[in-house]
């Protein structure tokens, strides 16, 4: 980032000590730009969750500082408080309220008059395709309508900043997909957007920047590309047009057969996948198909908390 | 937030609590009208006639004020601390924590909550109590004024009971074990004067006194207590518990991490 760049959030040694004593947050630094899609990822209990709870005002930090476009949460927590937008990980909504009326009211806590926050309602109702449910009682909705309903309500009104704690959980995919699709829309048109997921794919289509956080300390924080281009190796499975009479042997590629027609092969940067296809060519074997084994960047991710993990060990 | 987006925050808080008890209404109208109507027949008609004068009024006549601020106070403590606790239980309060409204907007939202129950039950009680009891009103600006600084003064206190509360039990225990005790003895029933010197003394700590006598002062003319001191009283106690309430979520305890 250089030094024109404005950013929506700015976390300068965030350091959060419950009651407990237990230390969730260490001094994290953190820079996000405005217009950016940007993740958080971490393991359980890494301190995504704190994080996210200190800039919307849930959680009260031990020490630091924490900027959203320019206003400090702490002098300035009105104005700061009216560009972030919140969608939690767990359901925080009066379940017996209708969804419509959960909209409205979250927009006259913002000083939003009705009419306004009414037609806002519809829009977004309409667009997350939840109108038809407007007037039942919100507890009757399924999950995925609940989720839904929780992103509708961050933006009622119409903050610069959505913060999303993991607001894929439990969907199905076709879900997923749509609400990819909407988030992708919402920060095409200049919302600044920061999501905590599992679902690393998800990460890795929607993101253009990312912080890895692990045991209350940022870990990693780049670009996604950045992050994938530093894969040494990926493993791929191979799916064969010829039943396999044994696993090929192949100088430098190790396959493991994992079926009659499957291969599975570890692949490394510095190799070519094409070598591959010509050597199982010449032994009479065509690949029809091939994807990855795991996603790539879970198998960044999973690398990079065991190195922390290590580290501390070290210590 | 300017002065237009805190009026309409307050309202929208407001708003939401009047639709929430009116919603439930056959769980938070229904049955106190029931429970002092009841009241009215056994202590009023079935028991009162024979119990003959109090304080120099027909017996249903003395507790009749008594019977309404007794749901004034019950409705409003008991509406706040049941809608507030259940915000944090189901954790929709954080919507409001998230927001950039004040948090004397929020405690102001709830407790004109709170009084809307209350008075709206006292008002629904005093229009039944008059096919029991005939009353030529003494002071309307005193009755008036009392039954709003009473039910102001409960559901600040119910917000703070809400607070600290961990549990659905955590929000019966003060009612059934302080303020029950304080309204049974706080002059509902019976002239202090019946208590004799030091049992009438020691009812003078009860603010419930106050409040009762004050409001029988308005209805029907007659008191066992200083009007100025008992709204000198009740005066003190709100501005204590609004201090108590607005501090406690400024510092955001146990609503905030």
């Amino acid at each position: 980032m250089n030094q024109s760049t404005k950013f929506a959030l700015q976390i300068s040694q965030l350091t959060k000590v419950y009651e407990d004593g237990f230390v969730a947050l260490k001094g994290v630094d953190l820079d996000v730009a405005e217009g950016d899609f940007f993740a958080l990822l971490g393991p359980n209990g890494a301190g995504k969750s704190t994080t996210i709870g200190i800039i919307c005002s849930l959680v009260r930090k031990s020490e630091g500082s924490v900027t959203v476009f320019g206003q400090d949460i702490d002098t300035d927590f009105s104005a700061a408080k009216q560009y972030v937008g919140v969608v939690p990980q767990e359901f925080n909504f009066n379940q017996f309220e209708k969804p419509i009326d959960i909209l409205i009211n979250q927009a006259g806590y913002f000083g939003i008059s009705a009419k306004v926050a009414a037609e806002r309602a519809e829009k977004y109702l309409l667009q997350l395709g939840l109108w038809d449910k407007a007037h039942v009682p919100s507890r009757t909705l399924s999950g995925g309508m609940k989720r839904r309903l929780m992103i509708a309500r961050a933006l009622m009104h119409a903050p610069k900043l959505l913060v999303l704690d993991e607001p894929t959980a439990g969907v199905d995919i076709e879900l997923r997909r749509s609400m990819w699709e909407f988030l992708q829309e919402i920060n095409k048109q200049g919302t600044t957007i920061i999501l905590t997921t599992h679902y690393l794919e998800e990460a890795e289509s929607l993101c253009r920047n990312v912080a890895i956080i692990d045991h209350g300390q940022i870990v990693q924080n780049t670009s996604i590309r950045e992050l994938i281009s530093q894969l040494n190796k990926e493993t791929f499975i191979l799916d064969t047009r010829e039943k396999l009479s044994g696993c090929p042997q192949i100088e430098g590629y190790p396959l493991k057969q994992v079926d009659t027609c499957t291969l599975e092969v570890e692949v490394e940067k510095s190799q070519s996948i094409n070598e591959l296809f010509a050597a199982l060519t010449s032994q009479g074997l065509h690949v029809v198909s091939m994807r990855n084994k795991t996603n790539r960047l879970e198998e960044l991710f999973f690398d990079l908390v065991a190195k922390n993990l290590q580290e501390k060990g070290n210590e | 937030m300017n002065n237009r987006h805190k009026w309409i925050a307050f309202m929208t808080i407001v708003r939401r609590e009047i639709h929430r008890f009116m919603r439930i209404w056959p769980q938070t109208l229904v049955p106190p009208v029931i429970t002092i109507v009841l009241y009215f027949v056994i202590f009023g008609r079935l028991i009162g006639g024979r119990i003959g004068e109090m304080s120099g009024l027909p017996y249903i006549q003395f507790v009749a004020p008594g019977l309404i601020m007794m749901s004034v106070i019950t409705n409003s403590y008991s509406n706040v601390v049941s809608s507030f606790y259940g915000s944090k239980f189901q954790r929709n309060i954080e919507e409001l924590l998230v927001s950039p409204t004040p948090n004397w907007i929020i405690l102001l939202g709830y407790v004109v909550g709170g009084m809307s129950r209350g008075l709206g039950v006292g008002a629904l009680v005093t229009i039944l109590s008059l096919y029991f009891a005939d009353f030529s009103l003494h002071s309307l600006p005193i009755t008036i004024g009392i039954v709003l600084m009473t039910s102001l003064m409960f559901s600040l206190a119910g917000l703070i009971n809400a607070v600290f509360a961990n549990s659905f039990d955590d929000i019966s225990i003060i009612p059934t074990f302080v303020l029950t005790p304080l309204i049974y003895l706080g002059g509902v029933f019976y002239s202090i004067e019946l208590l004799g010197e030091f049992w009438g003394s020691v009812s003078l700590i009860n603010p419930i006194l106050y409040m009762v006598n004050a409001f029988r002062y308005g209805m029907v003319g007659i008191t066992d207590i200083n009007i100025a001191w008992s709204f000198g009283m009740v005066g003190i106690f709100s501005a204590l518990l609004f201090f108590v309430a607005l501090n406690l979520l400024e510092k955001g305890s146990r609503l905030r991490s």
